[in-house]
């Protein structure tokens, strides 16, 4: 087990809700973000002496610019629905962690400043001046919300707590109050072109490598390009995918799938990034700006089609905004979705295949090459509910259980009130998956660890595939502090690409048959 | 005329038009506010016709409640849907002649009262004894209840117990309404019926200015009345098209 100065939350068999405990995590925090990196963003370098004003000013300014912000700020009742939906609360206890009171740290100065009520009657309506201990819970809790948007599901009114979190962000970003861990990510992004700061010929690098790992194992050449241009697809992925485990297995697994598709696909180093960190700090100009990236190169390469990785927000940014952001996309192919999921291009795929013979299918799967595992499936939450796969509602849900049920013998679910739209956060989404934050990080992926534990001792599950970087990265971290291996933690495309069996592969009975046909 | 009617007569104009200028003003806001990006919570419909219905699943059962928290969703549900049975039957203190159906469901509705209360007393409780939900509680949402208890209980005493004269109080209104101060009776002193009509102009007065906004805010909640398209349809507001220039 890893070593932790903190208690590890201890798993029960049915969840439980526990007391309040306030005050259990106000000495959590994030680093604050460095003038450089500050400023490369457009924002003040550090704190400004009248940021008391500026902080005011930019709260009316977002809510003349977002509904979302002056509806939920208004319309909160208090009926405590929320209260014991977000997993920081769950895990940590911390009253402040519960969305509606993280939503009143903002409300009750908007109401002091913005309303009736709070200007004459700040006492009975809970309406408090913007002092300095405000704004350290503000810094301190609008960094313990991942922006999961579980407590609105249940809210009688839809208020997302994440819609907060992200204004009050904005809001601080604006007077020099920054954090250190997505500021300066968004400044690589700007200057190399993703998250991890990984330049082009280091992608290609690992490109080539990645090539001869599948050649060496199944003898079929199938490549990973880079910046090709006249490709039909561009694939967009999280750049963890180039080099983490197990978030490489599932990018070995899109080239499989694509090598069998027969499709021309390159990825692309300026838009070496699918992760969006703009989303995270509420900044739709910074979001905006990372987003052309995406559409540059997609230009420039002239691709007519773009497919994204496995990412949870990233897929949010994607699916939701990205039309918004950097559209019109009127050059691509309209005969696809745009963008489209790596998971919807496969699972269309198979759906085709439906039916057919086994030596006319253009994906085929030995599913026993999973056979060593017991496969539960993790619902990232912005892939959950913040956009959609397919074309109906909840395909978001269906077509990943789909695809591991075709690649895999043994598929368990967890309790329903931890999947689908009521699925818990890994713990480390919305900018928080950063060391100094590990306390939040542990004590947060509790609900997900309790659920897990009961499918392992139900199901006798072995493995939880996931759709995201931010996930995978989190579980691979956390797991050892509830005394799990970190191997357990498996992308859905490294599923496909286990069992997929390529065209030509050396298995047991030769196809060189088939081989030659494709050719 | 007595110096209470003069006095009541004063306090429901003023507290008509704070109301209706307040509410009005408010959902202007609401209406007028760019929502500049598509977050409605997923799953969520593919088609107005989809969002239409999931916000009369929301507005009528409370649907999202109920998935959150089965006792809030209980006395919640019980207490709306009573008050808006009770207000429908008050139609007949405002209408002449009075609707059939008024008329008819009147008898049957005026038993509601107590359900209301029940309601009421219910989320007044879970508010007190529940400890996250006291936590988040500010004293206007204890009063809030209060307030709308006490209505409650002196319109129910007005009805069941002392039987106030509310012919004379009808006709008083029916004068308001028509602006017809000539002939307009004295409204009657009975205590009851002087606090429950000053605590619905109290009422009226803080509805656009409190957290009642959520009958309205509901309508405009951008997790719920957004239709899942931003791939087929693109959305973008003014002020993010200016950016692009
Ligand atoms: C479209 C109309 C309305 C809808 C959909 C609606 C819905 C809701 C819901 C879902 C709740 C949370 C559950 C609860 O605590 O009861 C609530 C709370 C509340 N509503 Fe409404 N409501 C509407 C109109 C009104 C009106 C007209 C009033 C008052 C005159 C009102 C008074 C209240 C109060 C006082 C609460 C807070 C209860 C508490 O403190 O626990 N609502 N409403
Ligand atoms: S968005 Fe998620 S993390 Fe943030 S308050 Fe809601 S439930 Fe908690
Ligand atoms: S569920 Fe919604 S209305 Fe109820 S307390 Fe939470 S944020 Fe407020």
């Amino acid at each position: 087990m890893a070593k932790a100065e903190f208690e590890i939350p201890e798993l029960k068999e049915y969840p439980e809700i526990p007391p309040i405990q306030p005050g259990a995590m106000a000495h959590s925090k994030p680093y604050v973000a460095k003038v450089d990196f500050q400023e490369a963003l457009g924002f003040p370098g550090e704190l400004i002496d009248d940021w008391h004003d500026k902080a005011i000013e930019a709260m009316g300014d977002l809510l003349g610019k977002y509904r979302s912000l002056q509806v939920f700020l208004d319309s909160c009742v208090k009926c405590g629905s929320c209260t014991d939906k977000c997993h920081y609360y769950l895990g940590t206890s911390d009253p402040k962690n519960m969305p509606v009171a993280r939503q009143d740290l903002l409300r009750k100065v908007y109401r002091r400043h913005f309303t009736f009520a709070g200007k004459y009657f700040p006492k009975l309506v809970g309406a408090t001046d913007l002092t300095e201990e405000v704004l350290e819970d503000w810094y301190n809790y609008f960094h313990q919300c991942s922006q999961c948007r579980r407590c609105s599901v249940f809210c009688p009114y839809g208020i997302d707590t994440a819609e907060i979190s992200m204004a009050a962000r904005e809001i601080m970003d604006r007077i020099g109050l920054g954090q250190k861990y997505c500021n300066e990510i968004i400044g690589k992004v700007f200057r190399i072109g993703n998250n991890l700061g990984l330049p082009g010929p280091a992608l290609e690098d690992t490109l080539e490598g990645l090539e001869e790992d599948v050649m060496d194992e199944t003898g079929v050449e199938v490549k990973y390009p880079l910046d090709k241009k006249g490709a039909d697809i561009l694939l967009v992925t999280p750049s963890a995918d180039f080099f983490a485990e197990p978030h490489v297995d599932g990018l070995i697994g899109y080239g499989k799938v694509f090598h069998e598709a027969g499709v021309n696909w390159t990825l692309s180093s300026k838009a070496s990034e699918a992760a969006n960190f703009g989303m995270f700090i509420g900044s739709y100009e910074n979001m905006r700006k990372i987003s052309l990236r995406i559409r540059e190169a997609a230009l420039e390469l002239g691709v007519k089609r773009i497919v994204f990785g496995e990412c949870g927000h990233a897929w949010r940014v994607a699916y939701s905004f990205l039309n918004t952001l950097a559209g019109p996309w009127d050059f691509l192919d309209q005969n696809y979705p745009i963008p489209q999921h790596v998971c919807e291009f496969t699972y269309d795929l198979i759906k085709k295949d439906e039916g057919k013979p086994e030596e006319e299918k253009v994906l085929k799967f030995d599913k026993s090459e999973n056979d060593d595992m017991v496969v539960t499936f993790h619902d990232s939450c912005n892939v959950a509910r913040a956009s959609r796969m397919g074309d109906f509602p909840g395909g978001q849900f269906v077509i990943p259980r789909e695809i591991i049920k075709t690649v895999c013998n043994n598929f368990a679910d967890m309790d329903p009130d931890t999947v689908y739209e009521k699925t818990f956060c890994c713990g480390g989404g919305g900018g928080l998956l950063t060391d100094e934050l590990m306390e939040l990080r542990v004590k947060g992926a509790k609900p997900r660890m309790e659920a897990l534990k009961n499918v392992i001792e139900e199901d006798g599950v072995t493995h939880m595939a996931m759709i995201c970087a931010i996930c995978k990265a989190q579980f691979t971290k956390i797991l050892p502090y509830y005394g799990r291996g970190m191997d357990m933690i498996v992308s859905l495309h490294q599923l496909v690409s286990n069992a997929i069996v390529l065209t030509g592969q050396q298995t047991e009975d030769d196809e060189e048959e088939t081989e030659a046909e494709a050719e | 005329m007595s110096f209470l009617t003069v006095a009541f007569a004063a306090l429901f104009y003023a507290a008509t038009v704070l109301l209706v200028v307040g509410l009005a003003r408010r959902i202007y806001i609401y209406w007028k506010t760019p929502a500049p990006l598509k977050i409605p919570t997923t799953p969520a419909p593919v088609t107005t016709g989809g969002v239409v219905l999931r916000m009369f699943r929301e507005v009528v059962f409370f649907e999202s409640l109920f998935k959150g928290s089965k006792w809030t969703w209980l006395f919640g549900w019980v207490f709306h849907m009573a008050l808006f049975a009770v207000l429908f039957r008050h139609l007949r203190y405002f209408q002449e002649p009075v609707w059939g159906i008024v008329e008819w469901t009147g008898p049957l509705i005026k038993y509601l009262a107590f359900a209301m209360l029940i309601g009421l007393l219910g989320l007044l409780a879970r508010r007190y004894f529940v400890d996250r939900v006291r936590y988040i509680s500010a004293p206007s949402d204890y009063l809030m209840l209060l307030l709308l208890l006490g209505i409650g209980i002196s319109g129910a005493l007005t009805t069941f117990v002392t039987h106030t004269d509310v012919v004379a109080v009808k006709s008083f209104f029916r004068h308001l309404m028509t602006f017809n101060f000539q002939t307009m009776p004295n409204l009657p002193g009975d205590p009851l019926m002087v606090a429950h009509l000053g605590m619905v102009a109290l009422l009226m007065i803080i509805f656009p200015i409190s957290k009642l906004l959520h009958a309205p805010g509901v309508f405009f909640s951008p997790t719920r009345n957004q239709v899942d398209n931003p791939r087929e349809k693109r959305h973008i507001v003014d002020w993010a098209r200016k950016l692009e220039q």
